[in-house]
């Protein structure tokens, strides 16, 4: 035998043949199938996601700079306790339509909106909508993060006193609760008078996360929250995200297309200010609808 | 071209080589059986460790380029794919020495003539097809070997029943027959690893995977 390593024993037969019966014709092959078979089941995405109701809807948006059109045409919705991430190459307009969701062009000059935005049932633009508590309901983490020169406490106290709140023991427990929602307690519990501008990067980040927990918001927008974060600090940050969404629903502004696909639920591709593709994430980073989208996130754009 | 398509494109030629060796072995079996040629038989039996090399290469380049590279949509199908074509054709070159490995052994002839022959030669046009649909990104093709899968079943069912009267009514061909069984055999097994090849085609053109339709709702047409 030239070649011990190769016998018939090792003739395994995942596609089962009907074995002939005794001259008699074979079934079809057909009837090897079981009858009745479970469909294995291992979504990547939770189920719920896809039955839940709508947080955010975005209908036939248009943003004009000046002249310049920023947004054609957006139309897109995410559902509540998902993660939503915007992904596409810079002047898009990601970042622009996330701020769009909490108001936050209202502080640029020269902005012109047309169309809607539904927070909730809450019509964002309405002349009536009170936009100190839209923002209050759907908070932001900025791409650098940005601790107010106080203490930690007050960092995350910041936006309940502004309110109005004054009572220690409701601001105590407060920043409590938004230190351990952002992971951030087990590592400045001991120090809540020190300055937060001594805290790492990455801590800074997370406080920035809290303070916007402390609020109760609904939506936590999200501006390129780990770009200037080591990937320790980056992985941490995710998996907070995975945490936070089972309370808050979260929109993700994202240049790193791993942590797209790692943290979000459903993708959004922008290009030129249009929305090209959206969809579930894992079928858009395995087989998106459009050649653009796939050349974008295969790195081959432009 | 970028370093990555570069790789993309050396994954691709890979495959096509070990397909190709694949072909030369089910080429060789089929005259070593005709010829009743213990060289033919000895060739196919060497030139297996080829295909065992390529297997170990093309695996480390998809590990590489998983690890490295992190594809995405086409270029992860293709990737995710290879990992699964490669063991195909390593096992059809497996199959290839089970059948030349008993090429003297079945003669002289017990079977009605061009049986045995058909069965090869159509597994081998499955073989080719599957690979020609690779090449060629031609979903059509694949589904046409998919689909030819059902008459090289039927072919082998026809074969084995005859062989099982030829036992009966002659013990003394026993042993041929037996020898024979296992060739056939061997022959399904090639035309199935041609369907599983044309299967992984599919998915990476369509992106959905065409194995097991009837857990999916659906038939592949």
């Amino acid at each position: 035998m030239l070649n011990p390593g190769v016998t018939d024993m090792e003739i395994e037969d995942p596609r089962p043949l009907p074995e002939p019966a005794l001259l008699q014709a074979p079934p079809p092959a057909t009837g090897l199938r079981p009858a009745s078979f479970a469909q294995p089941d291992l979504p990547l995405t939770d189920p719920s996601v896809l039955s839940a109701p709508t947080m955010l809807r975005v209908d036939r948006l248009n943003l004009f700079y000046g002249e310049k059109q920023a947004l054609s045409d957006i139309n897109l919705q995410v559902a509540r306790n998902s993660v939503m991430a915007f992904i596409g190459p810079s002047g898009c307009g990601k970042s622009t339509l996330l701020r769009c969701l909490n108001r936050m062009n209202d502080l640029i000059d020269n902005v012109r909106i047309q169309g809607r935005v539904l927070l909730g049932d809450t019509d964002v633009y309405a002349p009536e909508t009170d936009v100190i508590a839209l923002r209050k309901r759907a908070g932001m983490v900025f791409q650098k993060s940005n601790p107010f020169p106080k203490s930690i406490f007050e960092n995350v106290a910041y936006g309940l006193r502004i309110q109005g709140q004054g009572d220690r023991t409701v601001l105590e427990e407060a920043v409590e609760r938004s230190l351990k929602g952002a992971g951030l307690w087990d590592e400045v519990k001991d120090r809540l008078k020190d300055s937060a501008q001594g805290l790492s990067g990455g801590q800074q980040q997370r406080l920035c996360i809290a303070r916007a927990l402390a609020v109760r918001p609904e939506v936590i927008l999200m501006d390129e929250p780990c770009s200037a974060l080591d990937p320790i600090a980056t992985a941490r940050v995710e998996e907070l995200i995975l945490e936070l969404k089972r309370e808050f629903t979260i929109v993700i502004v994202t240049h790193n297309m791993q942590q797209a696909a790692r943290v979000s639920d459903h993708t959004a591709f922008f290009w030129m200010g249009k929305l090209i593709e959206s969809g579930l994430t894992e079928k858009m980073f395995t087989n998106p609808g459009h050649r653009m989208t796939e050349d974008y996130i295969t790195g081959r754009f432009g | 071209m970028r370093q990555f398509d570069q790789e993309l494109r050396d994954l691709r030629d890979g495959l096509l080589s070990m397909a190709g060796l694949a072909e030369e072995m089910i080429d060789l079996t089929i005259q070593a059986l005709t010829e009743r040629s213990r060289t033919k038989a000895e060739q196919v039996m060497a030139m297996d460790r080829g295909l065992d090399e390529w297997e170990l290469k093309l695996d480390r380049l998809c590990i590489d380029l998983l690890a490295l590279r992190s594809p995405a949509a086409g270029d992860l199908r293709l990737i995710a794919s290879s990992l699964k074509i490669v063991p195909e054709l390593e096992r059809i070159g497996d199959h290839c020495c089970n059948i030349a490995r008993r090429a003297t052994y079945v003669h002289p002839p017990i079977l009605s003539s061009g049986s045995l022959e058909r069965l090869g030669q159509e597994t081998r046009g499955m073989v080719r097809m599957a690979v020609d649909a690779f090449i060629g990104s031609d979903a059509g093709l694949a589904r046409t070997v998919i689909k030819s899968d059902d008459s090289v079943d039927e072919l082998y069912g026809q074969i084995y029943r005859e062989l099982l009267r030829r036992m009966m009514s002659d013990p003394l061909s026993i042993e041929r027959a037996s020898h024979l069984i296992l060739v056939i055999k061997n022959w399904e097994r090639i035309a199935d690893q041609a369907t599983n090849i044309a299967e992984e085609v599919l998915f990476i053109l369509e992106g959905r995977s065409a194995k097991h339709p009837y857990l999916q709702g659906d038939s592949v047409e």
